[in-house]
């Protein structure tokens, strides 16, 4: 355990002296992760004012609440491990990390949480400037509030396990490209990305309540924006602890099966 | 030999075999077509049946041409490979089982491939290793130490790797593979593409670490001279199969009849048939093939005779030698 706190703390001295190489593009990035939340909001507050200042029960100001909290989930539970993975397998770094004693998802999870842990302070002064400028109304109870931690801690492990083990796709086909985008479209609409789930048709609105994308990032959203009875909360909470264990339970799975073809036929 | 007999071998391998299933498909549009519904499946036996030990704290080379399944067998000890058949033991661990014990003593370097991260200073790097193999921090400081003096990495330490040389890269990687003082090291072609200036380095560094640490090392390379500095004992593969274990002095002998002396003359006019094979002649520059035990004469009669501006004795390369090998095992 302790040299697991290790290897974390060594791993974000690595990821910020990374970032500070990638100064420009880590800039470019984050203004990507705070437009494209911005965009939805504007379209949706026209919408709203067009319809006499609601849609589906949401306000202006409601709209806005919702995508400058979107933007902060998705900031936290965000990882780009599936564009990497290719590249990876390609260069043959999976290699090293095989001939590594320690599982190589650490390496992810500590880069992961390190540029959060980097970036998050500048994304929540963004986010407070665009609720002051957009009126944006959240109001949570206090258990509100404390329900939303573990709850978005839930939704960026289930994330990252859930895209680590998708990753691996690219063991068995060389075009991951196209999975990845049929992935990154259900996230889109599923996760309540691109509009609120609630003004979704209520089939889309079954099938995201029964694949992991709305405990993703619509769940911990909704949470915070104070939409949310204790008891719908508690199966929130319920629903992402058993997408971790069924993520968990994939992972394992998957990697077994990919250390076992790599170490078959080898790279 | 006696020492081998004497103590458990560092790594054990009996009738080791790899067969890759590969799927083949010819040129065309029908072909395709067919590759769909049926792929004509291949098989490639890798490596086939190959046996041999290495004592703890041997240097051994280990030859062959390209595609012989040299860089197969390394996968194979170090458990990045899974073997189709036999017996592999490396210190007494299965390496395909991969425990972290077993991972924790052992290095595999590429020379082709790299670990350092790209853009940042190779001592994050090597910082990285540190946690991972959980190496206490005095050893940590005292082994950076010992690397950074013997392979002169003072200055390259603080510079992202991207901005590093070839060589600088190369020797930043082989310090970030052994920063844990694994006890065996696996080598495949760790001077490709260096000078023979920054080869050399590298050859007299392996020495000392196998000297310092008395660690095993199993070194493929395809410069004659990694070999001769290196290894006393060579093993060669060719298509998968054992075809020479023993002393180098012994294979070169056997295998090798002939010498080539390069020598650059004015202009490619002059006669040297009576030298020896004339192989080649560019801008003065002579290749000549020469029985072995005469190319001191024949050396001696060129400087005497011709205005001779450079003069070259050279083994053939180590690819010729081995294919000599091969055609003796395959009349």
């Amino acid at each position: 355990m302790k040299a697991l706190v290790e290897l974390y703390a060594q791993q974000f001295k690595t990821t910020l002296a990374m970032m500070f190489q990638y100064r420009a593009s880590l800039l470019i990035w984050m203004i990507g992760q705070v437009l494209e939340p911005l965009v939805y909001l504007i379209v949706w507050s026209v919408v709203s004012e067009g319809s006499g200042g609601s849609v589906g029960g949401y306000t202006t100001s409601g709209f806005a609440g919702y995508f400058i909290l979107l933007m902060l989930v998705n900031q936290v539970t965000y990882t780009w491990i599936m564009y990497e993975f290719e590249h990876r397998i390609r260069e043959g770094i999976l290699s090293f990390a095989l001939l590594k004693p320690v599982h190589p998802i650490h390496s992810d999870i500590a880069d992961n949480v390190s540029s959060k842990l980097i970036t998050l302070p500048i994304m929540i002064v963004i986010a407070a400037a665009l609720a002051a400028l957009f009126q944006a109304s959240i109001s949570p109870a206090p258990w509100a509030v404390a329900v939303f931690i573990p709850a978005l801690l839930l939704a960026f492990l289930v994330r990252l396990l859930l895209e680590w083990t998708l990753a691996q796709a690219a063991f068995w086909t060389t075009r991951v490209g196209a999975m990845n985008q049929v992935y990154f479209v259900m996230m889109l609409f599923l996760s309540g990305q691109i509009a609120p789930l609630t003004l979704l048709p209520h089939p889309l609105q079954v099938v995201a309540t029964l694949l992991p994308f709305r405990w993703l990032i619509n769940f911990p959203v909704e949470l915070l924006l104070g939409q949310l009875t204790l008891a719908e909360a508690l199966i929130g909470l319920g629903a992402q602890v058993g997408w971790l264990i069924v993520s968990f339970i994939l992972f394992r799975t998957i990697w077994r099966a990919v250390v076992r073809l790599y170490s078959a036929v080898g790279a | 030999m006696i020492g081998i007999t004497m103590t458990s071998p560092a790594i054990h391998i009996r009738d080791l075999r790899k067969i890759y299933i590969v799927s083949q498909q010819e040129a065309g549009a029908r072909a395709a077509l067919q590759g769909l519904v049926h792929r004509r499946k291949l098989e490639v036996r890798a490596v086939d049946g190959i046996s041999f030990d290495v004592a703890p704290g041997e240097i051994v080379g280990f030859l062959g041409p390209n595609g012989a399944g040299k860089t197969t067998t390394l996968k194979m000890l170090s458990g990045l490979l899974y073997p189709t058949a036999g017996e592999v033991t490396v210190l007494g661990y299965v390496p395909s089982k991969r425990e972290a014990s077993f991972l924790r003593q052992i290095t595999l370097v590429m020379g082709q491939r790299n670990q350092l991260v790209w853009d940042i200073p190779a001592l994050h790097s090597f910082e990285l290793n540190r946690v991972i193999y959980r190496i206490p921090a005095e050893d940590y400081r005292r082994m950076l130490g010992e690397l950074t003096e013997l392979l002169d990495l003072g200055p390259l330490l603080q510079k992202p790797v991207r901005n590093l040389s070839l060589g600088e890269r190369m020797k930043c990687e082989i310090a970030a593979a052994l920063l844990h003082r694994p006890s065996v090291v696996f080598l495949d072609e760790p001077t490709i593409g260096l000078d023979v200036t920054m080869q050399r380095r590298i050859r007299t560094f392996i020495a000392e670490y196998n000297r310092r640490f008395g660690a095993t090392v199993l070194l493929t390379s395809h410069y004659m001279n990694d070999v001769e500095a290196l290894c006393r004992r060579v093993i060669v593969i060719h298509h998968g199969r054992l075809v020479f274990d023993g002393d180098l002095a012994i294979l070169v002998q056997k295998f090798t009849s002939h010498k080539t002396i390069v020598v650059q003359l004015g202009d490619c006019s002059a006669d040297l048939h009576s030298y020896g094979e004339i192989l080649s002649c560019e801008d003065g520059r002579f290749t000549l093939r020469v029985p072995r035990a005469e190319t001191a004469r024949v050396t001696e009669r060129l400087l005497v005779d011709l205005p001779v501006t450079d003069l070259l004795v050279e083994d053939p390369p180590i690819e010729e030698v081995i294919e000599r090998v091969f055609a003796q095992e395959n009349p």
